[in-house]
This record gives C-alpha cells, structure tokens and sequence, in this order.
C-alpha cells in the first residue's frame, strides 16, 4: 500500500510540473486527461457492468453544446451569437468568460446525468448486442438531430468564447490543462471510491450473470442507471472542458462525433484491459501517444491506420494489457498462485 | 416545414410509390444481414460500406463508358471475392467470440473501407446516370424515374434466385443447416468454415448488387455507409430473422417512413429520423417483451 502513496504522489507532482516542463505540449495534455476521463468512466459500464455503449458520445456531445450555450447565453442573445458565426461582436470580460464557464460545466455535467437517468429505464432494458446497435443509434442521432437545430449553429457550426485576456499569453493553455487536470482527479477519486464499495460488486454481478443477480435480490435495474448516470456525469463534464479547448464546436465532428471520439472511448478502455481501475488511464495513454503518432506522420492515412487498429486490438488483444500481465504475473494483482497448477495448465494450452 | 403532404393527396401516392420502391432496396441489403446474421451470428456494421463500395463498381463502369446497369452482374462477382477475403483475413477470427467484439472489428472494418474509399474516389457525391428516363402516373402529378422501377424489379429477381439457390441447391442446404445447428451439422459432414466464407460471400454480393442499384437510382458517397448498416439491422429485428415476406414488408414500411419524414420535417432530418426510428422501436420491443419478464435476446 505504501508504494501506491508514493506512485500518487509523483504522478500528481508530475501532472502539475508538466506544462511547464513540457509546456509545447500542453493542449496535447489537457486532451489526454480528458481521454482518460472518458476511457476510465466508459469503462464502469462497459467494462463493470458489461453493457458495451456506443452511446456515451451522447453525452459528451450534450455536455459539449450545454457548456458553451450557458457560458454564451449567461451574457448575450445565444441566437444573435451564432448567427455572427467566429466574427467578435460579443467579447465576454475575464469575469464573465469565468463565470459563465463554471455555471457551464455543472449544467454540462447534471444535465446529462439527468438525461441518462430519463432515458436508462428503457435503453438498459436491452442486453448484448441490442444495447450496443441501439446506443450507437442514439449517438448518431443526436448528431444529426443538434446538426439542424438553428439555435445552436446547425450545419454551420458553433464557436466557444474565447479566451479573455489575462495579460498573458499562456494563461489559456494553462488554464485549460489544470481544469482538465483537476477533473481528471477528481473522477479518478471518484472511481476509486466507487470500485471499493458494495456498488462495484453488483455491477460485477450483472456483468457476470444478470439473471441470476436479480434472483439474489438485486434491483439489478436501479444499479445499472446509477452506473449509467455516474458515467454520463463524467462525459458531460469532459464535453464541457473539451468544447472550451477546441474553440469551435460542430454537431458530427466534434462534438457528436460517434466516428471518432465514441469508438475511441470503447477502444482506449479495451487496449488497457475492461474492468480494471488503472487499465483505461494506461489504455488511453498509449493510444493518445499512436494516434498523435498517426495524425502526424501518416497524415491523410490517420483513420486507414486507425481502423487496422481497431481490427488488430479487437481481434489478437481482446483482454488488453493489464488482462496480459495479470496472467503473466499473477502474484502482483493479489491472485494466490499455485505453482504445479499453473505449469499444469500451460502445458495444457 | 410545410405540410403539402396533408393538402395534396397525389404528394401522398408519391411518397408511398417512391418510399416502396426504395424499401425493396433496403429489403435486399437487410436480407444478406439477416442471412449471416442468422448464419454466423455476426451483426456487420461494414455492411452498409460494402454497399457503397458496390456502388463505387457501377460508378467506375460509368465513367469508363460502360453503361451502370451492368453494373449489376460486375458488381456481386467481385464483391464476393471482397467478402471471401474479409472473412479469411477477419471474421474467421471472431465468430465464435462474445457478439461485442465481431461488433467492433466490424466497425473497424467500417473505418478502414470509408477511408479508403474516399482516398480511392474521392469526398464528392456521385451517382451513375443510367439515362432511363421517367414514368408520368396519374396525368403526370406522379413522377417516377425509371430506373427506380428497374432496380426494384432487379432487387426482386435477385432475391427471388437467392431463395430458390437456399432452397434447391447443395450449398444452400448446407447453409441452412448451419443456421439450425452449426455443431450438428459439422457432425454431419458439413465444412461450416466453407458455409461460412460462402454466406458472407452471398451477403457480400448482394450488398454489390444493392450498391450498384443505388448508384445508378440515388447518389453514393464514401461516408454514407452506415445509415444503410442502421437500415438494415432495424429490418431484421422488426421482422425476425428468417422470416422473409417480413423483411420485405418492413423495409418497404421503413421506405415509406423515410419519404414522409423527408417531406414532413425535412431532408436535414432524414437520417436522423432513421436512428431515431431504430432506437424507438427497440425501446417499444423492450418493454413488450418485459411484460413477461423476458428481454430480447
């Protein structure tokens, strides 16, 4: 336990040296913290609970548009703000930008967490493969549904405020990392808490075998929307940071953007190992890491190189990394081994 | 947002001639979905990819001066061999495994075709010009273009082949067979692995031929594949599967769905409407089934 201190405790001194460290890199970092907080909650149903979601782009989308309208609508006429497109007929003051951005980001994160408990009852209902073609409807959906609705910029997209200015020049960048940093504590905390309780093993339970959970008492359907609120709590909050981070928000290629972002989330939590606490963050680490690889040196090939990813990841690493070195070493994870066994059983593969 | 629709009754016999005449060509893809899904429990989500890919071929036949129609007979033959080397290179791999993962490797596949796709033919929408021109119904307040006649008429003959082929010949017992019991008939002497590389060959033609339709009738584009994969998958559990007058049935219904949400809340709309259609009626068959304590499995 004592080593765990000391891997937090460096990990949070590097998290808060690292803009300054690195500081050309710092968007690329406050997108990673972001990344890990979408892998990690994806991961509490769809690895947890085993309801694989496409859907929680949904969310992340809402989130997204729900931040930027209240920091613009606090203010201004929201209408007259997208109508005038990126052109600054509006400036919001330092208090204003900041205000508006944190009223923002609590409505970015209760109203999705309100949406997922609203539309939970009937979508969870479903099992397997039902659930997961359905939430990916659900996503594409919303996408194309916000993509022709005026108010928020239609086709036309949807530019955030922008920065205020501070005096300086990296106040931006800064500001942006710690938020996503702090997020990023704030839901590893969370879920940290969350995999030491009770809650955990009964998402476990339904993961397993659902039936059966419910004959043991469970209200197996009360946990599964909790487990699916506390996720969309989450993705609306990193919605909201992220939609501030990239300036300008577009219904299927930012922010509904089921394509990307929604296979990503699934992606990053498979390469780090489902159902483990540290194999999103790694999971999501080193894919951000391929993927700026990618979108640097094979430009135009990104996506070609991503969908070989996908195939190969899915097909020859089901159980992603931290599933391999629990079975290389067993002893680490707190699995009592018996050595004659387990030469027995690798004779037998 | 105007509702011509209500004060013009001929507007109606359009949407519904034009909304059935689009569903037999829904029905046709969703028949090949719920021939492997049926088969190799898989749900393809790069069907609709293989779609637009068939449509590519007719597209390409246009260009070099060979009228699209023929489109229809080029396009299954390669596109079969396509399907034989995806299942050779990929799906083999995950049939048997839990349904997520053949969900996800398909949807890789998805990513890779739409990609490639647009670098092979480019971002623009296309559409091969058969040059059949168009039918006057109704002293011409009814427009129909032929060619969406021919390719309603060609979608039917196919099927129509297709069911005899399951019926009469060899393999398609074999098919069948798989679909029943895949252990039984592997004592049997049936090669499922064969069975399966030829069913998703099969459904991989039929996606040609429905490409290459659509090419010559509607428009293609590398990114619209996936509203067809939607399409399809929502026509399989509507109907069931295996039960082939109902997919015909619901993909016309889902035609006809799609021209009146067309005209009545707009084209900005459509595709939306579509998923929106998908996840109602998958929350309608949910709490159906949960009245007696079961769920759709």
């Amino acid at each position: 336990m004592k080593n765990n201190y000391i891997l937090y405790l460096s990990i949070l001194i590097f998290g808060i040296g690292a803009p300054f460290l690195f500081p050309a890199f710092k968007v690329q970092l406050s997108i990673l913290c972001v990344l890990i907080v979408l892998a990690t909650t994806w991961n509490i149903q769809g690895g947890e609970m085993g309801y694989n979601s496409f859907g929680n782009i949904l969310f992340y989308g809402l989130g997204m548009y729900l931040c930027a309208s209240v920091q613009v609508g606090m203010f201004f006429p929201l209408a007259e703000w997208t109508e005038s497109g990126g052109e600054k007929t509006f400036v919001h003051t330092p208090t204003q930008f900041f205000q508006g951005m944190a009223l923002g980001l609590v409505v970015a994160a209760v109203v999705p967490t309100i949406v997922a408990g609203l539309i939970g009852y009937s979508i969870l209902g479903l099992r397997g493969h039902y659930f997961a073609i359905c939430t990916l409807g659900l996503g594409v959906a919303a996408g194309e549904i916000s993509g022709g609705i005026e108010i928020i910029g239609a086709g036309q997209g949807f530019t955030t405020p922008p920065f205020p200015d501070v005096g300086s020049l990296e106040a931006r960048g800064e500001f942006f990392y710690f938020l996503s940093f702090f997020t990023l504590i704030l839901t590893f905390i969370a879920v940290r808490s969350i995999y030491s309780t009770r809650f955990k093993l009964i998402l476990n339970a339904i993961r397993d075998n659902e039936d059966k959970a419910e004959a043991m008492g469970i209200e197996t359907m009360k946990y599964k929307i909790i487990g699916w609120m506390i996720s969309a709590f989450f993705c609306g909050l990193a919605g909201g940071i992220m939609g501030g981070l990239v300036g300008y928000i577009d219904s299927t290629d930012v922010a509904f953007d089921g394509r990307e972002m929604g296979v990503f989330m699934v992606l990053m939590a498979i390469l780090g190992g489902k159902g483990t606490l540290w194999g999103p963050i790694i999971g999501a680490t080193i894919f951000h890491i391929f993927k700026e690889g990618f979108w640097t040196f094979f430009l135009g090939w990104q996506y070609v190189a991503l969908g070989v990813l996908i195939v190969v990841i899915v097909i020859y690493f089901p159980e992603g990394i931290m599933g391999w070195l629990r079975e290389k070493y067993p002893e680490r994870f707190g699995e009592v081994v018996d050595e004659k066994d387990r030469k027995a059983q690798v004779e037998l593969k | 947002m105007d509702f011509l629709v209500f004060q013009y009754p001929m507007i109606t016999v359009q949407a519904c001639l034009d909304g059935i005449l689009l569903g037999v060509l829904f029905a046709l893809i969703a028949y090949g979905m719920a021939l492997q899904w049926g088969v190799m429990n898989i749900i393809n989500i790069a069907q609709g990819d293989l779609v637009i890919l068939g449509g590519y071929i007719a597209y390409f036949m246009y260009l070099y001066g060979i009228h699209p129609a023929w489109g229809v007979i080029v396009a299954p033959v390669i596109m079969y061999f396509v399907g034989i080397a995806i299942y050779k290179l990929v799906i083999n791999k995950v049939v048997d495994r839990d349904l997520f993962i053949s969900i996800l490797a398909t949807f890789g596949i998805s990513i890779l075709f739409m990609q490639l796709m647009n670098f092979a033919f480019g971002a623009d929408v296309v559409l091969a010009n058969s040059g059949y021109g168009t039918t006057m119904l109704f002293d011409s307040n009814v427009v129909l273009p032929n060619s969406k006649i021919f390719s309603a008429f060609i979608s039917i003959l196919f099927a129509a082949c297709l069911v005899i082929y399951m019926k009469k010949s060899k393999l398609g017992r074999a098919i069948r067979a798989t679909a029943q019991n895949a252990r039984a008939a592997k004592i049997l002497g049936v090669d499922t692995e064969k069975v399966y590389a030829a069913t998703f060959g099969i459904n991989a033609a039929l996606c040609g031929v429905a490409g290459a339709l659509i090419s010559i009738t509607f428009t293609i584009h590398p990114y619209m594949g996936l509203p067809y994969t939607i399409r399809s998958f929502m026509i399989v559990i509507v109907a069931g599967l295996g039960n082939l007058p109902g997919v015909a049935m619901s993909g016309m219904g889902l035609g006809v769905f799609e021209e009146f949400a067309d005209y009545i809340l707009g084209t900005e709309f459509r595709i939306g409407s579509v998923f929106l259609l998908l996840v109602l009626i998958l929350v309608y068959r949910r709490f159906k089934l949960s009245r007696k304590r079961e769920y759709l499995k």
